[in-house]
C-alpha cells in the first residue's frame, strides 16, 4: 500500500484515541449548551439518556430571549469584556517588568522578592477577600463627573475594583520569570553593545521575543478576570458595573430554572473560548517559529 | 543564568519593579497582614461588639489536640456490657462530662487497642479532617490531572489533522466557570440519573450498579478530584505543550539514528527535555489543589459526612457564613504556614536531590 | 373656591413643579428574583412615586442566590441604602449588628395591626421588619394518585401523623410504583432546610433553641422528641423513601414522587398543572400538631438612611391592603392581612387557595428571633446532612449543639440573659 494509506493507517488508532478524548472533555459542556435550548422539563427526561448532549426535536432559543429579557446581560458581558482586556493589557505590562527586573537585573533583595512572589501564589482569594473588602471601601478615587474632578472615598461599585486589586498576578510573574531565565545572555550583550539601556532592551527585543508566554500570561489572566465571582459580589451592589458570573445567581431562587440558567451559562462561556482560539493560534505559530530555544 | 547588568540603577529597578510591587504590596501583603492581626482578636463579620484582643485563643481552638483512652461500660460485677455491635462504651458527651479537663473538646478519630477506645479529641477535629481532605485531594489530582496533561500535549503534538480542533476542545473546560462546571457536574453525578451511572449500567450490563458519587463519603472526594482534573487539565496540556515544543528536533533524529524505539525516545529525551516543564506544572497543580473550594461549595457543601470539607471551605464556613473573621483567618493563616513550609521543604529536597 | 386663590395654586404648583421641590430620591436594594415577583414589584414602586411628588423611590436588583453576601459585604463598611428587602430569619441578627432601625414609632399602628405574624420581623419585642406575603409549607400530592395506592388524602382537621405518613410511604414503595415516594425538595439548600425541618422539631415539641431565653440549646436540640424527628428523617433516607441527592425539584411534576413537601410559591403552578386532581395537605404532625414555618421576604429600614419619613411614606404604601393583593394576584403568594386576603380572587374565605391562609394562621410559626439565628441555621442545615448521610443522630444533634452553643458563647450570649427565676433543668 502507499504510503498515504500507511501514514492514514497509523493515525487511524490516534485519532479514534483523540475523538474519544474530545468527547470525555467536551461531554459537560454540550450537555450545558444542548440544554439552553431546551424547555426544563425536557432536560430531566432527557437526564440520562445520550440526548443529554444534544437538542431535542422542540428546540428553541426561548430561554436565551428569556435571560436577556430577566437581565442586563449585554451590560454585563460588555463590563466584564472592558475588565478582562484592562487586567490583560495591565498585567501583562506590569507582571512581565517586575520579572523582568527579577531575572535580568541585579538588585538587592531580588531573592527575598523573589520567595515572596512564589509564596503569595499559594493564597487562596478567599483568605483575604475581606480585609480587601475593608480596604477598598477606605481607597480614594478621583472620577469625573459633570464635568469636573471629584474625590471620593471607596470604591465600591465601580470597574476599578475589579481590575486594579487583579492586575499584579503571582502566578503570571512566575511564568514570564522562567521564561525570561531561558532567554539567552547573547541578546543583552547585543543590546548592551548598541548602548542600550534596560527600557530599550526589554521593550524592543525581550517582549517581541516572548509571544508565547505573553499570550499564555494574557490566557490566565484573561480567564481568571472572567470568571470573576466572589469579589464583584461583595464590592458591587448596583447593576452598572456588575460583570457576568454574579448575575447568573438570579436565576436560582425558588424556582430554578435551569434551562435559563444553561442558556446563561453557554452565553458568559463561549466568549471566552474565542478569545482563547484568537490567541491559540498566535502561541503555536510563534513557539513554532521563535527559534530561541533552538 | 548570568545577569549581564551588573549591579543597575536604582531607579531603572524601581521603575520595572515598581509597580507591580505596590500593587502586591497594596492588595495582596497589606490584606494578609490584616487578616494575621485579626488572628489575634474575636473580630466578628456583623456585630456591634467592639474587636477584642484575645491572644492566642484562636489558635489553642485550631490546634488543640488530646489523646483520651475511654473504658468500656461495665455492669456491677465489673465485666464488660456488650450488644450486637461489640462492646457499649460511652458516649463522648458521657466521658466528656466526667473529665473537666476534655471541656470543648469533640472526638475525631477512634479506634479500639483492646478492650479500650483511643480517642483522638481536638476542640476544632473538622480543622484535622479538613487537613487530611485536602492532602487526600491534591495527592489524588496530582498524578491524574498532569498525567492526563502530558498525555494530552503528546497527542495533540502530532502532525494528526484536526489537532487544533481538539486542542480546543480539551482546552474548552478550563474557560468554564466553577461554578458553571459544577453545577452540570453534578447533574451528571447524579446516582439515578447522571450520564455517568448511565454510562457503567451499560458497560457493565448490571443495572444496579452506579454509586452514589456525591452521596457517599468513600466516592465523594475522588469524584470532585476527577472534576478538577477534567478542569485544569487543558491548561496544563498547554504548558507541556510548550515545553515539547521546545525539545530540539535534532535530539529526536539522533536518538532515532541511535536505534531508539518510540518508547525510549519518550524516556531519554522527551521527559529529561520537559523537566522543569514538568516541575512548574507539579508545583502550580499542587498549589490550585490546596486552594479548593467552589466545587465543594456548590457540589457537596462539605460532605458528605465531612469528607469533603477542605481548609479553605472550613475557613470560608467559619469566617463568612458563621461569621467568626478572627478564627476564619487563623485557619487559613496557619494552612498557609504549613504549605509555605511543605514547599520549602520539597525545593530543599529537591536541590539536595539535584546536587548529587 | 375664589378665582384668586385658584390662581395662587397654580402659581405655588408650577413654581414647585419648576424645581424648587424636586423629589428626594430614596434608594433601595431588593433581592432579584426576576419572575412575576420582579415585575409586580416594578409596579408597585411607580404606583408609589407617581402617587405622590415628595418621594421618588428608586430600586436596585441584586442576584437573590447572593444577596446574603452581598448586603453583608456592604453593611461591613456602610454603604446600605435607605431601605432594603432581607429574608426575615436574618432580621434580628441585621438588628443587632446595629443596620437597621425599628419600625415601631416610624409606621402607623393602623398599617402595621392587621399584619399576622409572618409578615413581621421583631427582635427583643420591637417590630424591624414587614413584608407582603408569606409561604407556608404543604404536602403535595394527586388525588388520583393516592386513591390509587389507597392511602386517604389528609385534611387541616386530621392531617397525617408522622407514622402515618411513614406507613404510607413504605406501603407505596414495596409496591415499586415509585422509586422515591417523597420529595423533599432535596436539590434547594442553604435556608430551605431549616425553613421546611425545623417545624418538624417544634411538630415534636422540641425546637432549634429554648425561646424562653434563647439561650438554651441543650436539651431542646437533642433532647428525646428531637432525637426522634432526627431519627425519622434519618430513616426517610436509609429506606430510600426520598432521594438524597436529587437532580431536580421536579419529581413530583413529572410523577416520579407520589407527595412533595415544598413551599407554597408552587400552588399556581400545580394548580394549573393538575387542577382539580391536586391535594394540598398539612405537613405531618409529630404529636403537637403540624407545624409550617412563617415570613419570607420583608422590607427593613437602615439606620443610616437619611430619608425616614420618605421610607415610612413607602411601607405604608406597600403594606396597604390594596397593594398586598396585588402582589399576591401577580406572584400567588400568600397575603399577610385578612383585609388583603379577601380582596383576592384565590385567598379570600371560601376560594380554592384559602387553605394556604387557614395553614399561615392555624400553623405558623416564625423561626427563633434571635441574632443567632444564621449559626443555628447553619449548625441545623449541617445536622440534616450528616443525617442524610449516614451519621449516628444523637451525634449529629449532639455536634450541632456544640457549634450552637460555642457561637453563643462567643458572642456573649447576644445579648441575652437567664431570666432570674429559671426552670430547673
Amino acid at each position: 500500500m502507499n504510503a498515504f494509506l500507511r501514514k492514514a493507517l497509523l493515525c487511524a488508532p490516534l485519532f479514534i484515541l483523540m475523538g474519544l478524548l474530545g468527547l470525555v472533555f467536551a461531554a459537560p459542556l454540550l450537555f450545558m449548551f444542548a440544554s439552553s435550548f431546551k424547555h426544563d422539563d425536557a432536560i430531566f427526561s432527557d437526564l440520562s439518556s445520550w440526548s443529554a448532549y444534544v437538542p431535542d426535536a422542540g428546540w428553541s432559543m426561548a430561554n436565551y430571549a428569556a435571560i436577556f429579557e430577566r437581565s442586563n446581560l449585554p451590560l454585563f458581558l460588555f463590563n466584564s469584556t472592558l475588565i478582562a482586556l484592562a487586567v490583560v493589557v495591565g498585567g501583562i505590562l506590569v507582571n512581565s517588568m517586575l520579572a523582568f527586573s527579577l531575572s535580568r537585573m541585579r538588585w538587592r533583595g531580588r531573592g527575598a522578592v523573589l520567595s515572596v512572589v512564589v509564596g503569595m501564589m499559594i493564597i487562596p482569594f478567599e483568605v483575604i477577600a475581606i480585609p480587601l473588602l475593608s480596604l477598598v471601601a477606605r481607597l480614594p478615587w478621583l472620577g469625573i463627573e459633570q464635568g469636573a474632578l471629584t474625590l471620593h472615598i471607596g470604591w465600591f461599585n465601580s470597574l476599578h475594583v475589579q481590575i486594579i486589586p487583579f492586575l499584579a498576578n503571582a502566578f503570571c510573574v512566575f511564568l514570564f520569570y522562567q521564561f525570561f531565565r531561558d532567554i539567552p545572555p547573547e541578546l543583552d550583550e547585543a543590546a548592551k553593545m548598541d548602548g542600550a539601556g534596560p527600557w530599550a532592551l526589554f521593550f524592543r527585543i525581550i517582549l517581541p521575543n516572548s509571544r508565547p508566554v505573553i499570550a499564555t500570561a494574557a490566557i490566565v489572566l484573561f480567564i481568571a478576570a472572567w470568571n470573576q465571582y466572589l469579589w464583584p459580589i461583595m464590592v458591587v451592589q448596583g447593576e452598572a458595573a456588575r460583570p457576568v458570573q454574579p448575575g447568573i445567581q438570579q436565576f436560582f431562587g425558588r424556582s430554578n430554572s435551569w434551562g435559563q440558567i444553561m442558556a446563561y451559562a453557554s452565553v458568559v462561556t463561549l466568549p471566552v473560548l474565542a478569545v482563547f482560539l484568537a490567541f491559540q493560534r498566535q502561541f503555536v505559530a510563534s513557539v513554532a517559529g521563535s527559534g530561541i530555544k533552538g | 543564568m548570568k545577569t549581564l547588568l551588573g549591579r543597575d540603577h536604582p531607579l531603572a529597578v524601581g521603575g520595572f519593579a515598581g509597580p507591580a510591587l505596590i500593587l502586591f504590596a497594596a492588595f495582596i501583603l497589606a490584606p494578609l497582614l490584616l487578616a494575621a492581626a485579626a488572628t489575634f482578636t474575636n473580630h466578628r463579620l456583623v456585630s456591634p461588639e467592639p474587636t477584642r484582643y484575645v491572644g492566642l485563643d484562636n489558635y489553642k481552638r485550631l490546634l488543640a489536640l488530646q489523646v483520651v483512652t475511654v473504658e468500656p461500660l461495665r455492669d456491677g460485677a465489673g465485666a464488660v456490657l456488650r450488644d450486637e455491635d461489640g462492646m457499649r462504651f460511652p458516649t463522648w458527651r458521657q466521658t466528656r462530662s466526667e473529665r473537666p479537663a476534655l471541656a470543648g473538646y469533640r472526638a475525631a478519630w477512634q479506634f479500639g487497642l483492646g478492650e479500650r477506645r483511643i480517642v483522638l479529641a481536638a476542640t476544632d477535629p473538622l480543622f484535622y479532617r479538613s487537613l487530611i481532605n485536602t492532602f487526600l485531594f491534591a495527592l489524588l489530582v496530582l498524578p491524574l490531572q498532569c498525567g492526563v496533561a502530558l498525555g494530552l500535549a503528546l497527542l495533540v503534538n502530532q502532525r494528526i489533522a484536526g489537532r487544533i480542533f481538539f486542542r480546543t476542545v480539551y482546552f474548552a473546560p478550563v474557560v468554564t466557570s466553577m461554578v458553571v462546571a459544577s453545577i452540570v457536574w453534578s447533574f451528571m453525578l447524579n446516582t439515578d440519573r447522571g450520564m455517568i451511572n448511565e454510562l457503567l449500567r451499560t458497560l457493565t450490563g448490571n443495572p444496579d450498579v452506579g454509586p452514589d458519587w456525591l452521596g457517599e463519603s468513600r466516592y465523594a472526594m475522588p469524584a470532585i478530584a476527577i472534576m478538577s482534573a477534567w478542569q485544569g487539565a487543558g491548561f496544563q496540556m498547554l504548558v507541556f505543550l510548550a515545553g515539547l515544543q521546545s525539545i530540539s528536533p535534532e535530539l529526536y533524529e539522533a536518538a532515532t539514528l541511535m536505534g531508539a524505539n518510540a518508547w525510549q525516545r519518550f524516556v531519554h529525551v522527551t521527559l529529561p527535555g520537559l523537566r522543569n516543564t514538568i516541575v512548574f506544572v507539579m508545583v502550580s497543580t499542587m498549589l490550585m489543589a490546596f486552594g479548593l473550594f467552589t466545587q465543594v461549595d456548590v457540589m457537596t457543601a462539605g460532605g458528605p459526612l465531612d469528607s469533603t470539607t477542605t481548609v479553605v471551605y472550613h475557613a470560608v464556613r467559619s469566617g463568612f457564613k458563621q461569621q467568626d473573621i478572627g478564627y476564619g483567618s487563623t485557619i487559613t493563616l496557619v494552612f498557609f504556614g504549613i504549605v509555605l513550609l511543605a514547599s520549602a521543604l520539597q525545593r530543599f529536597l529537591a536541590s539536595k536531590g539535584a546536587d548529587k | 373656591m375664589s378665582r384668586k386663590t385658584l390662581a395662587a395654586l397654580a402659581m405655588l404648583a408650577t413654581l414647585s413643579g419648576a424645581g424648587m421641590a424636586a423629589p428626594t430620591e430614596i434608594k433601595v436594594w431588593r433581592h432579584d428574583t426576576g419572575d412575576a415577583e420582579m415585575v409586580a414589584s416594578r409596579d408597585m414602586v411607580e404606583r408609589f412615586n407617581r402617587s405622590q411628588a415628595k418621594w421618588r423611590v428608586v430600586v436596585e436588583s441584586i442576584p437573590q442566590g447572593s444577596y446574603t453576601e452581598s448586603i453583608t459585604a456592604a453593611s461591613l463598611v456602610g454603604q446600605l441604602p435607605c431601605l432594603m428587602t432581607i429574608d426575615q430569619p436574618a432580621v434580628p441578627n441585621f438588628a443587632w449588628a446595629g443596620n437597621i432601625r425599628p419600625l415601631d414609632d416610624l409606621l402607623p399602628e393602623s398599617v402595621v395591626r392587621p399584619l399576622l405574624p409572618g409578615g413581621r420581623g421583631t427582635y427583643r419585642g420591637r417590630l424591624y421588619s414587614v413584608g407582603q406575603f408569606d409561604v407556608v409549607l404543604a404536602l403535595f400530592a394527586r388525588r388520583s394518585a393516592l386513591v390509587a395506592e389507597g392511602a386517604r388524602v389528609a385534611t387541616v382537621e386530621q392531617p397525617y401523623s408522622a407514622q402515618e405518613l411513614r406507613d404510607i410511604l413504605l406501603k407505596v414503595k414495596h409496591t415499586g410504583h415509585y422509586r422515591y415516594p417523597l420529595d423533599l425538595n432535596g436539590k434547594a439548600k442553604g435556608e430551605w432546610v431549616s425553613y421546611a425541618f425545623s417545624p418538624w422539631l417544634q411538630s415534636a415539641g422540641a425546637d432549634l433553641v429554648d425561646r424562653n431565653d434563647y439561650l438554651r440549646v441543650d436539651g431542646v436540640l437533642n433532647g428525646g422528641p428531637a432525637l426522634g424527628v432526627a431519627r425519622y428523617y434519618a430513616r426517610l433516607f436509609k429506606d430510600k423513601l426520598a432521594e438524597r441527592n436529587p437532580a431536580d425539584e421536579k419529581g413530583f411534576e413529572q410523577g416520579r414522587s407520589l407527595i412533595q413537601y415544598t413551599g407554597s410559591w408552587k400552588a399556581r403552578d400545580y394548580a394549573e398543572r393538575f387542577g382539580d386532581d391536586l391535594v394540598v395537605m398539612p405537613p405531618p404532625d409529630f404529636g403537637h400538631g403540624p407545624r409550617v414555618g412563617a415570613a419570607s421576604w420583608q422590607w427593613a429600614v437602615s439606620r443610616s438612611c437619611p430619608h425616614a419619613a420618605g421610607a415610612a411614606a413607602f411601607l405604608s404604601h406597600v403594606l396597604s391592603a390594596s397593594e398586598m393583593a396585588e402582589m399576591s394576584r401577580m406572584t400567588g403568594l400568600v397575603p399577610v392581612s385578612a383585609a388583603a386576603a379577601a380582596m383576592t380572587e384565590h385567598y379570600r374565605p371560601g376560594s380554592d387557595w384559602r387553605v394556604y391562609f387557614d395553614f399561615a394562621a392555624r400553623y405558623a410559626q416564625p423561626r427563633p428571633a434571635t441574632p443567632a439565628y444564621p449559626a443555628i441555621s447553619a449548625a441545623f442545615e449541617k445536622a440534616m446532612a450528616d443525617l442524610r448521610g449516614g451519621k449516628e443522630p444523637a451525634e449529629a444533634m449532639d455536634e450541632a449543639v456544640e457549634a450552637i452553643e460555642y457561637d453563643l458563647a462567643r458572642n456573649n450570649g447576644y445579648g441575652f440573659t437567664r431570666p432570674k427565676a429559671v426552670a430547673s433543668k
